[in-house]
């Protein structure tokens, strides 16, 4: 489904992915851990054609479509979904014309008729389901005054919505309590079938006691300095990051 | 001084043939109360950039047209179908309608307002020795220093005259409905009104400015309003000119103990616009918010002037303005918020915010705070700014073309303002009319 061969990206002047490989095949869920600054937002951005940073050098390639060439929202409808580490309030917009717009976007892009404000309502209400939002938050401006986890939740509800072929999660699970990280996390699980496929970016292992795994890679200086399967999520819990330094010192 | 003496010489002319044509007509006080506005009128100078409250609104355009006074014109009223788009469900039979000045008392239905409320012409309610009318015209707008209201005080002749009497609720809002009409002719009007909300009196009131054509006039308008002891008031004020048109407008309100007055100005019309909103908070534990708008595209220029006096104790006063610049468009905000020695326990909270769509757009904004009691609460702020390209990347982010993403974007920050009106039908006009005007602005780019 996605193939990174030698990504390079650089903002202001700063290079911060140095030559990332990466694939992901469809119904596969993998996570990216590192240590802060590793580039693992950085990841997440370029994924999503972030404008702030710029790909020097490398390809990705996504359903056979050179990823890199499409604009931000021409990648949202071909099926990329970032669900951002600080979600943007949108004062004076409600979540539920704001997701309907965003819907409909979709839909029309893939030839199918657009939902009205009524049965879109009712899509809504049952998608809030799956991450136990109030009904209330249907009409309130999108994220504006919500909580650090509702904020998250409401990335996890947009997700639901736009039904995406690639999810990538940047820091999910950060700011979260309990209850909220216990939920966003069961989103995910629903959202994952064998025709999708979720990039987990996290700093934690934390997530990855709910959501488990198909491969963990390590992101440390702009590379994927070590792969394997879930069981690499404990040892760097146990280990932590330090090891990093040396290892790719010697290589 | 003599450009300036030859652009009061029309106004001047006309005062004198309206002064002769209502010989006898008027009752004394309201003839020796014009007469007061025309002698100063004739002594003050129309404001120029160098008068420190009009530095950034330059006039001169207003005062360069020859126009013909709407008081002499005989014009057919349009008809009915003519007027009804600018007509809102909520208050379809409780609307009074001015045509370029004129009430027309065919387009005006108040068949919805209870018995004991007053809703009519200005000028009747004088002759008929309505003492409300005697006590509070003129007594509220400074015609002594602003050439403008001195104008339009000295023009004094039809206008609207609300009146809800001690302890009435009037549901239906009351829509004063201001219609410029003139078609290919350049004509002044200088409508005029007085809102009066008796004790806990409950009423909405829309006051608002439109055109039939896209013609070139100018509005002077005037508007004094008293919120009596524990009334509430909801004020909406729609300027939705002409595109071409001019438009002065002063709204001067009292509130006394215990009042609430809640008023929402919306600028969307004329090539220039400017509006004074002065509240005097007269008495204690008065409530006042004041909610502003303003959209600006091409080469217009709108400038928003208020001021709040807070002069007793536990005073609130809740100020928003918001600006929508595209274009060469210019805005002014120039928002003072007084707190005198008496005015203990004042809470005053006061932002102007404004989004700047285009690198030719341009505003100036002055929030001013003068306070001299101690224990008080007062905030002010004032932001200029362009659309965030976080936010424009979020929504891209979800599958919104760039164009959708910033117009929902600017939409989302006029809807802040405009979702503070309760009135249904004036809030979905609204949001259609600036939809259109930013969609249009747009296109021209």
């Amino acid at each position: 489904m996605l193939e990174i061969r030698n990504l390079h990206a650089v903002i202001d002047g700063n290079e911060i992915l140095r030559g990332l490989d990466l694939a992901v095949g469809a119904g596969e869920v993998h996570a990216i851990m590192g240590p802060n600054g590793s580039g693992k937002s950085t990841l997440a951005k370029v994924l999503a054609g972030h404008p702030s940073y710029e790909v020097t050098e490398g390809e990705v390639i996504y359903q056979g479509k050179n990823l890199l060439e499409l604009a931000p929202d021409e990648r949202a409808r071909e099926g990329v979904f970032l669900a951002f580490q600080y979600p943007v309030e949108i004062p004076g917009v409600s979540n539920a014309n704001f997701l309907r717009l965003a819907y409909n976007e979709t839909r029309k892009h893939r030839g199918e008729e657009e939902l009205d404000p009524l049965e879109f309502d009712d899509l809504l209400r049952e998608k809030m389901k799956i991450v136990e939002m109030d009904t209330s938050f249907i009409n309130r401006s999108v994220n504006e005054g919500f909580s650090g986890g509702e904020k998250k939740r409401n990335e996890i509800l947009q997700m639901a919505v736009l039904d995406p072929r690639l999810a990538i999660l940047d820091e999910t699970d950060s700011g979260l309590d309990i209850d909220a990280l216990r939920i966003v996390a069961g989103g995910i699980n629903q959202l994952a079938r064998p025709d999708n496929a979720v990039i987990l970016v996290t700093h934690y292992q934390r997530l990855l006691n709910y959501i488990s795994p198909d491969f963990v890679h390590v992101l440390y200086q702009g590379r994927i300095a070590k792969s394997g399967g879930k069981e690499l999520a404990h040892e760097l819990e146990r280990k932590g990051y330090d090891w990093l330094k040396g290892s790719v010192a010697a290589a | 001084m003599v450009q300036v003496a030859r652009e009061k010489d029309s106004y001047l002319a006309a005062l004198a043939r309206l002064a002769e044509s209502r010989e006898g007509r008027d009752p004394a006080w309201l003839a020796r109360l014009r007469e007061e506005a025309r002698t100063r009128f004739e002594e003050l100078d129309f404001p120029t950039t160098r008068h420190e409250e009009w530095k950034y609104t330059n006039v001169a355009p207003i005062l360069k047209v020859a126009y013909r006074h709407a008081v002499e014109i005989e014009a057919p009223a349009p008809g009915a179908e003519a007027v009804a788009r600018f007509s809102f469900p909520e208050s379809r039979r409780s609307q009074l309608v001015f045509v370029d000045g004129q009430l027309a008392p065919g387009l005006s239905d108040l068949s919805a307002l209870p018995e004991g409320v007053t809703v009519g012409d200005l000028a009747a309610a004088a002759a008929a020795g309505d003492h409300v009318v005697r006590e509070h015209l003129g007594a509220h707008a400074d015609f002594r220093g602003d050439a403008f209201t001195a104008l339009n005080t000295a023009m004094a002749g039809d206008g609207a005259y609300v009146h809800v009497p001690a302890g009435k609720v009037i549901e239906a809002p009351i829509h004063l409905l201001f219609v410029a009409s003139a078609g290919g002719e350049s004509v002044v009007a200088h409508p005029r009104t007085l809102i009066i909300a008796g004790r806990g009196a409950m009423a909405t009131v829309v006051e608002s400015y439109v055109a039939l054509d896209d013609g070139v006039y100018f509005t002077n308008a005037v508007t004094e309003v008293v919120a009596g002891e524990g009334a509430s008031l909801d004020h909406y004020r729609l300027q939705e000119e002409s595109l071409r048109a001019f438009h002065v407008g002063t709204t001067q309100v009292r509130q006394e103990r215990e009042s609430r007055y809640a008023s929402c100005a919306i600028s969307l019309g004329a090539a220039l616009a400017r509006h004074n909103l002065d509240v005097g908070l007269a008495d204690e534990r008065v409530e006042c918010s004041i909610d502003g708008l303003y959209v600006v595209t091409g080469g217009q220029h709108a400038d928003s002037h208020t001021s709040l006096d807070h002069q007793r104790p536990h005073g609130a006063s809740h100020q928003l303005y918001k600006g929508i610049l595209d274009g060469r468009a210019r805005a002014v905000f120039s928002g003072k918020i007084l707190v005198r020695e008496g005015a203990l326990l004042t809470d005053a909270r006061q932002l102007n915010k404004n989004l700047l769509l285009s690198p030719d757009a341009q505003v100036n904004t002055k929030p001013q705070l003068e306070i001299f009691a101690d224990d008080v609460k007062c905030a002010h702020g004032a932001t200029v700014g362009q659309l965030e390209d976080d936010e424009v990347f979020y929504l891209e982010s979800r599958g919104l073309p760039p164009e959708r993403a910033r117009a929902l974007l600017t939409y989302g920050f006029a809807e802040d303002v405009i979702g503070k009106i309760r009135l249904d039908s004036v809030r979905r006009h609204l949001d259609e009319t600036v939809l259109a005007r930013l969609h249009q602005s747009l296109e021209v780019r």
